[in-house]
């Protein structure tokens, strides 16, 4: 079953028309449902293909600033699981041509019963699974699981991987491979260079996935620069602020500006 | 039973890790595993603890506190009297060795009371590396004399001022700074929790406390303590202690928790007494924590700094499970009456933390035999909490010292 799964082939096809695909970020439950759900409206109009959906967690250790702080602030709204994945169940279905995925620490999907949260994930339309505090290692149920419920299962590229690690997580992820730009947590500052590129170019040859490429992705250029390096560029942190200082519209303008050129 | 280092105990344990640092653990574990089979390595760190550190401590008989609750013998294992005013020094040392193994520069840790990121600091000044401490900002206001300190020592203090601004905000906020840092930085995690191999790392260094007072038991009294009680935070001092009884099936272990307002009440830091803590993930590693039914950590009070963590080391979490330890609890105001009876009875001064392991002690000792005996693990010395017992007191005399010494003008006199 190579790449035979829902996720590669969606961003194989929608990849035929476009350079590169966007993938956008929002913490659930941040600021509320209610914007959530324009917010999603909004990203899959201004052009975004995948949407990723972040479960809060009060202990969010890969997580930077901004959104650790939006993961309590959502928390101290009182966002339960359920509600998560209530409002999965509504935007899927509103927007059946694009592909959602869920991300959140493992004691979310531990407490709620792995088989349980994946099988209701299914339920919900969504078709992969980011869980960056669970190694392959520690994941025999939840691979298992994820192959029963069609989901995905998205591992993580580190730059200070050794290809023997590149190689193994290469085996268990599905659908893409999610390389982090450069050390750290999210929302810092990522240099767009010839190391990048290099790297990249190991990861393809490895990794005979798409290659989805975030961490510190916060302008047209930035985007410019992965065209042809990489499958598709995760915006997270950058989003929240824009949506922090400027709302909806601000939004809007910042992922038309980065679709726009493409 | 035998403890064997290991990533699991039972199904407490394991590594959760982001994968960015997946190399610094394995690097770390290949070198723990290396100087665990060096015995080379335990002479250095007993030599430095010898000459640095004061170790052996000593077991000071509690005379009067034993003639006071007319039961079993009181005895005081003095981690107090340690370099830096706890136990904390010993992994410390330890992990400081294992960090210029590795060719690290720079070491970062987290601190609840203080103590930990004061021996940090320390180890840092004495083997030059440069050195970052993370405290959560509830934390640093209550450990004031321990910040001052650590700054002097040439560490930089980070307050955390988000989540609950304790020692698991420090926790994660370090290995934020370690995923940002992996290559030149070695984070030198202060308790038996976290991924693998930190449980086993800090059980075995601070598995020391217990060698010691095997050795010593044996020597001055010519049998094993009836009981070993100590206080509970992550479980360093506790394990420390401990191990080395754990095949004695005949010596009781105790872990001490805070129960902070109460048992009953939802502020308290317990989380193998009483059923409050159930299993799950979080911050690298499978142990018990206080936690909602979803999975989210809840706020936990003590007011022992050191004791106020929502987690455990799974090593502790196996062995209760196993039943080879019991554990209790005891409240904040219970902690303060041992403390101020240790210091007029036997002329010692515990830290807050420390006093939660005596208050069980004398809630025990009256209900055994004279013959029996009850080893204390008197984890630090209170210096640290001379705000918190000024406070806690209600001492007037201080209260009026504090206030002149706000209302000073300050100058430097040099």
């Amino acid at each position: 079953m190579i790449n035979s799964d829902f996720l590669s082939s969606y961003i194989k096809k929608e990849r035929q028309a476009k350079p590169i695909l966007i993938m956008a970020h929002l913490v659930l439950g941040y600021p509320d449902f209610k914007t959530n759900h324009e917010q999603v409206d909004v990203m899959v109009k201004a052009g975004a293909d995948i949407i990723e959906m972040q479960i809060p967690f009060s202990e969010p250790i890969a997580d930077g600033p901004v959104i650790a702080k939006a993961n309590q602030l959502s928390l101290a709204r009182g966002t339960k699981i359920q509600d998560c994945l209530d409002f999965a169940q509504k935007v899927t279905t509103r927007h059946p041509k694009k592909a959602f995925i869920f991300m959140s620490y493992v004691n979310i999907l531990f407490m709620r019963g792995i088989a349980n949260i994946i099988s209701q994930s299914e339920k919900a339309g969504i078709k992969g699974w980011i869980v960056p505090d669970l190694p392959p290692e520690e994941a025999d149920v939840y691979l298992a699981e994820c192959a029963k419920h069609k989901i995905s299962p998205i591992f993580i590229y580190a730059p200070t991987h050794s290809l023997a690690r590149l190689k193994t997580l290469a085996n268990y992820s599905k659908g893409m491979i999610y390389a982090v730009a450069r050390k750290g947590i999210t929302g810092g500052k990522t240099n767009f260079n010839q190391e990048l590129i290099e790297r990249l170019t190991i990861y393809r040859k490895i990794a005979k996935k798409p290659l989805a490429v975030g961490f510190g992705i916060s302008q047209a250029e930035d985007v410019d620069f992965l065209i042809g390096k990489a499958d598709i560029v995760v915006i997270g942190s950058k989003l929240i602020e824009v949506l922090d200082e400027g709302g909806l519209t601000a939004l809007d303008l910042f992922l038309r500006k980065i679709r726009g050129n493409h | 039973m035998k403890l064997k280092y290991d990533s699991y105990y039972g199904s407490f344990g394991g590594r959760f890790n982001p994968e960015i640092l997946h190399g610094v653990f394995t690097e770390l574990t290949e070198t723990f595993e290396k100087v665990k089979a060096d015995n080379n390595f335990w002479l250095e760190y007993e030599k430095i603890l010898k000459n640095y550190s004061g170790r052996p401590t000593p077991i000071t008989e509690a005379t009067n506190l034993t003639a006071h609750f007319k039961g079993a013998k009181i005895l005081i294992k003095r981690e107090d009297l340690n370099h830096t005013g706890s136990h904390k020094i010993d992994n410390v040392v330890g992990q400081g060795l294992l960090a210029q193994r590795m060719g690290k520069k720079r070491l970062i840790a987290e601190t609840g009371a203080g103590q930990h990121g004061v021996a940090v600091a320390t180890i840092a000044a004495k083997l030059g590396f440069s050195c970052t401490i993370y405290m959560g900002e509830i934390d640093a206001k209550r450990q004031r004399p321990n910040v001052f300190w650590m700054e002097k020592l040439g560490a930089e203090v980070i307050e955390i001022k988000s989540g609950s601004r304790t020692l698991k905000e420090a926790i994660n906020e370090a290995f934020r700074d370690w995923v940002n840092n992996p290559k030149d930085t070695h984070y030198l995690l202060g308790t038996a929790c976290g991924p693998h191999p930190f449980p086993s790392l800090v059980a075995w260094l601070q598995s020391i406390i217990g060698k010691e007072a095997k050795r010593q038991m044996i020597k001055d009294y010519q049998k094993l303590p009836t009981k070993i009680i100590a206080s509970v935070g992550g479980g360093s001092n506790s394990l420390g202690i401990f191990q080395e009884f754990i095949e004695h099936k005949e010596v009781g272990l105790v872990a001490v928790e805070a129960a902070g307002l109460g048992v009953d009440t939802d502020n308290h830091s317990m989380r193998l007494t009483a059923n409050k803590g159930t299993v799950g993930i979080a911050q690298g590693y499978k142990t018990l924590f206080f936690q909602d039914e979803e999975g989210q950590m809840r706020k936990t009070h003590s007011i022992a700094a050191g004791l106020d963590y929502i987690g455990v080391s799974p090593i502790l979490a196996y062995l209760v499970e196993k039943k080879r330890i019991d554990c209790a609890a005891i409240s904040d105001k219970e902690a303060l009456i041992a403390a101020k009876l240790t210091m007029r009875k036997e002329g010692i001064i515990p830290a807050l933390e420390s006093a939660h392991a005596l208050a069980q002690a004398f809630k025990e000792a009256p209900k055994m035999d004279k013959k029996d005996i009850i080893l204390v693990n008197l984890s630090g010395r209170g210096d640290k909490d001379i705000f918190n017992f000024g406070d806690l007191f209600f001492d007037k005399k201080w209260q009026t010292f504090i206030k002149q010494k706000a209302a000073n003008q300050i100058e430097s006199k040099i």
